[in-house]
């Protein structure tokens, strides 16, 4: 216990300090301890990419980009991603307005199921195709039959993909569409609108932000998809080989400098990412004290004349 | 006849929200739906409009049944309590949804949205969004953009309620005005009964989801059907008596009851008006102490306590007061000049609590 | 098909609920429910005798032992330091706050294969940290440790991104209070805050931890994969799927689910109690 002198000392030291503050030492010290935690832990790494990829210059690198394997990984990427994506937007927008508009027996079921994708282990999930479509799966011998292939193969990639990113869409648009109610929606009916209209004009435009957060962190996430990929895909080199699966390969070989150099992208989309989603957010936090701020006083019933602000 | 209803009942669960209800509105009309919360009438109006659908019953629009004819093609205008402007569209924008949507031409558009930004006095706000209006301009907008399509009935849920006292009074006003302008038949839903008796032509009450009576302001007020529609309209002294020897009685108080059985008990109901004071302590048969007066504007309310501990209101006019000299602490002697017989129960009476509503509190004195 | 029910008093005169279930229960039958069934048809048909026997080798025992401790070991990392970062983050301004922010999110948006490569080449013998710790006797990169420092790198945005919300949303007063009643700042915090944010920092630890069960593309990298030493659970699903040993797969990637399972149900009791602590 402090002498009471002493504390008086103190609070004399330290006028401005609240009674809920740390001293300014603690303060600081906590602050220098989660730097240097996040220094160590975030940036160093994400430094440590691009000074290994640019380890051997410019044209190492450049070259290991231009390779014509390198080429097809980020093709396949681009094109898993493609079609994953708009199949997540598609189940996410419907999932959200069943969830959110309506009331049914079973929906907090429905919830969690579409969450269950997030808490199996990506291996696991590949490996969930492999039994279906595999060679000595339940499909594998009558798609073998009808020459398809699925695992080993773009397609496998791509329902991996699609069962990883599931939840990302329905998650973020299920609370925005509860939120903005139903009242404008049924406004939109009473003025003749039908539910495609209804959708179009009044729904998509208030969740459009949410829309685009859960599109961002999907398409993150289908570029970058490691595990459940690599279980599906058969590695094989300039066919199924995605960006991921190309930077193991590569440092497999001991070619580190190129797979830095691939790795450099996916570095690159994940700051991408990570931009957009923080002005997002902050777009969000906009909207919302915007709608949160009391509206400006009635002057009269009856306002004459044209505010100011509209008429520059 | 606009608008019909034909022993609508509506139920979620096992509890009709709206049960048997049956009334209709004229063309051109100024309905008020009134009713203490969770009275139904909200739901009558959903009906209406065809955001929810009757359990049982038909409602018609115009002479056609529309039980089954969706929200989009029934041509009403709907205005919602918390007026649900589209927020991410500008106030044109909202008024021109409609419009949009039923494919008129654009200089028709143009020129209809213009017409009512000048007709609900927003000219000059229709580049601005929602969340940039005032409470007042939100619920013009909203019933500029009902308006616009130009539906066959106007459906108002609450209109007035969100908006704050001070401008509720000119809005009031202004919707009167307006629907005498526009004539388009109208349909308000409040809890307010002042606001109902104020503005409409005829008002609709419910509890509980019954209709209770249907009328003119004048004729709810002054011959109420019943028990509950007697205290939900203005102000009233109810006193619970028991009949004895041909009269009914608590404390002083003396009712003629020749025709009620020894026992019986009666609850009698009866204006603030209807108590008529003097100082001249013998002109009338009751003594009473003026405990306390109110100051409601030109009508005052006074608090009369008799010396049982009966407690009465009374209301009068500045002038009248003035003139009789009046203060606090005065003695006065009073009659009842008219008096309501509202219930009659030879084993005892409904208690307050077992009455199917709660009275609001002390509204509509100026009435 | 369900129709609308009037369940809850007010029935919603919204078209597209028939069209909008059917396309959700579509797409969750074809991704997710069939291949769920197809994994727990396919584990059906394993006696119970050969899924032990497949489930509990050496060399998978030694894979979860790794998998459990080096998760449990980094979901505590990530408690401490994701407590740290959400007060930091929540309390106080400084220069640089916003970004550190958005910063916390960065083992969210990096692929993990990404990670892995990078992390495993900061502390190898002459990665920019390894040089300095492997002297010291540290190793970072194919060792436990190593598969301990990629699960803190893949966690850690959990136990923030929980928090923070609790520590924005609690009631200065009651810090006052106790403050008013002569508590030193030490003591409030230890008896009047960190008891409210209990439940948040358990769930974020159990978040952490589910997750990193599962982890697979940060670990390979850095693991080195050693058979017994540092080889994790799902890579020896892998193992056992390239040696086309389907049935041991099965069997390792059913102790996985039910592991998940488990912990996803602890999970949702946890946010139930951490939902009430918040009014």
């Amino acid at each position: 216990m402090a002498s009471p002198i002493k504390t008086r000392l103190r609070a004399a030291r330290n006028p401005s300090r609240r009674s809920t503050e740390e001293s300014p030492v603690v303060k600081w010290l906590l602050i220098s301890i989660a730097l240097a935690f996040c220094l160590v832990f975030l940036l160093l790494p994400l430094l440590n990419v691009f000074a290994q990829a640019f380890a051997k210059g410019w044209r190492y690198y450049l070259e290991s980009l231009y390779t014509p394997d390198a080429w097809a990984a980020i093709r396949l990427t681009l094109l898993v991603a493609a079609i994953s994506v708009p199949v997540n937007v598609v189940f996410g927008v419907a999932a959200s307005w069943a969830i959110a508009k309506f009331n049914f027996r079973g929906k907090s079921l429905l919830i969690t199921l579409i969450d269950l994708p997030f808490s199996v282990s990506p291996v696991v999930a590949g490996l969930m195709f492999v039994v279906l479509f595999g060679l000595q799966g339940f499909f594998g011998k009558w798609l073998d039959e009808h020459n398809l292939k699925i695992i080993f193969a773009v397609p496998g990639i791509v329902l991996a993909t699609v069962f990883i990113t599931f939840p990302f869409v329905a998650r973020e648009l299920i609370p925005v569409m509860q939120a903005t109610g139903a009242e404008q929606e049924q406004a939109a009916l009473t003025l003749g609108a039908n539910g495609w209209q209804t959708f179009w004009h009044v729904t998509l435009p208030s969740v459009k932000w949410g829309l685009l957060y859960g599109v961002i962190l999907c398409t993150a996430r289908a570029m970058g998809e490691f595990g459940a990929v690599s279980v599906v895909s058969g590695h094989i080199t300039g066919q199924t080989d995605t960006m991921p699966l190309h930077v193991e390969k590569l440092y497999n070989e001991f070619n580190g400098p190129a797979a830095f150099a691939v790795a450099s992208l996916l570095a690159l989309l994940a700051l991408l990412t990570l931009i957009l989603k923080s002005l997002l957010e902050w777009k969000e936090a906009r909207d919302l004290a915007r709608a949160q701020q009391p509206a400006p006083p009635d002057s009269k019933a009856k306002p004459q004349m044209p505010a100011r602000e509209t008429t520059r | 006849m606009s608008i019909e209803l034909k022993n609508v009942t509506k139920a979620f669960g096992p509890v009709p929200a709206v049960n048997q209800v049956t009334f209709s509105v004229k063309e051109g009309e100024l309905m008020a739906l009134l009713g203490p919360s969770g009275g139904g009438k909200t739901t009558v109006l959903r009906m209406i409009a065809g955001l929810e659908m009757p359990t049982a019953g038909d409602i018609f629009i115009r002479g056609r049944r529309v039980n089954e004819l969706p929200v989009q093609e029934r041509n009403i205008g709907f205005v919602f309590q918390s007026y649900a402007l589209f927020k991410n569209m500008t106030v044109a924008k909202n008024i021109a949804f409609g419009l949009k949507i039923k494919k008129w031409k654009r200089p028709d558009i143009l020129s209809r949205v213009e017409e009512l930004l000048k007709l609900f006095g927003l000219e000059g706000l229709e580049k601005r969004y929602p969340h940039q209006l005032s409470g007042g301009q939100r619920q013009r907008v909203a019933i500029a953009r009902a308006l616009a399509p130009k539906p066959s009935v106007l459906l108002l849920d609450e209109p007035f309620g969100a908006v704050d006292a001070k401008i509720r009074q000119e809005l009031r006003e202004w919707l009167v005005t307006l629907h005498h302008d526009l004539n388009v038949t109208t349909i308000f839903v409040t809890h307010d009964q002042e606001e109902a008796m104020e503005v409409s032509n005829r008002i609709v009450i419910f509890s509980r989801g019954n209709l209770e009576q249907i009328g003119t302001p004048r004729e709810v007020y002054e011959q109420p059907a019943n028990e509950f529609v007697a205290r939900f309209i203005g102000v009233m002294n109810v006193l619970d008596t028991v009949v004895s020897g041909g009269v009914a009685r608590i404390g002083e108080m003396q009712f003629p009851a020749h025709d009620q059985p020894e026992g019986c008990l009666l609850r009698i109901g009866f204006r603030p008006y209807a108590v008529q004071i003097s100082t001249d302590l013998a002109l009338f048969p009751y003594r009473a102490i003026l405990r306390h007066t109110f100051f409601l504007g030109i009508m005052l309310r006074l608090e009369l306590e008799l010396p049982s501990g009966l407690i009465l209101r009374s209301r009068m006019t500045k002038e009248d007061y003035a003139q009789l000299g009046l203060e606090d602490g005065r003695a006065i002697s009073f009659q009842i000049r008219n008096y309501r017989v509202l219930a009659r129960e030879s084993a005892g009476l409904p208690t307050e609590k077992e009455l199917s509503y709660q009275l609001p509190p002390t509204i509509g004195e100026h009435i | 098909m369900k129709k609308p029910a009037n369940l809850k008093g007010k029935s919603n005169p919204l078209p597209g609920f028939g069209l909008t279930l059917g396309v959700t229960l579509f797409f969750l039958s074809v991704i997710v429910l069939i291949p769920f069934a197809g994994l727990a048809l396919r584990t059906s048909q394993l006696s119970w005798a050969d899924f032990w026997r497949l489930a509990t080798t050496e060399r998978a025992l030694a894979a979860y032992r790794l998998t459990f401790l080096a998760s449990f070991s980094a979901a505590v990392a990530n408690a401490i330091f994701g407590t740290l970062l959400a007060w930091v983050l929540a309390r106080y301004e400084f220069p640089g706050r916003r970004l550190l922010d958005a910063m916390v999110d960065f083992p969210f948006a990096l692929p993990t294969a990404v990670a892995g490569l990078t992390l495993a080449n900061l502390f190898a013998a002459n990665g920019w940290l390894g040089r300095f710790l492997v002297p010291l006797g540290i190793k970072g990169a194919y060792t436990p440790l190593g598969v301990v420092i990629a699960l803190t790198f893949v966690g850690m945005p959990f136990v923030v991104r929980t928090l923070q919300p609790v520590l924005e949303n609690l009631e200065r007063e009651v810090e006052e209070a106790a403050a008013t009643l002569g508590a030193s700042r030490l003591r409030t915090f230890a008896q009047v805050i960190l008891p409210s944010l209990l439940p948040a920092i358990t769930t974020g630890f159990a978040l952490a931890f589910a997750r990193a069960i599962g982890e697979y593309g940060s670990i390979v990298f850095i693991s080195g994969n050693l058979p017994f030493k540092t080889e994790i659970a799902p890579y020896l699903i892998v193992m056992r799927l390239e040696e086309y040993d389907y049935t041991g797969a099965i069997a390792l990637a059913v102790v996985l689910l039910v592991f998940s399972f488990i912990l996803l149900g602890i999970i949702n009791l946890l946010e139930q109690w951490t939902s009430r602590f918040q009014h």
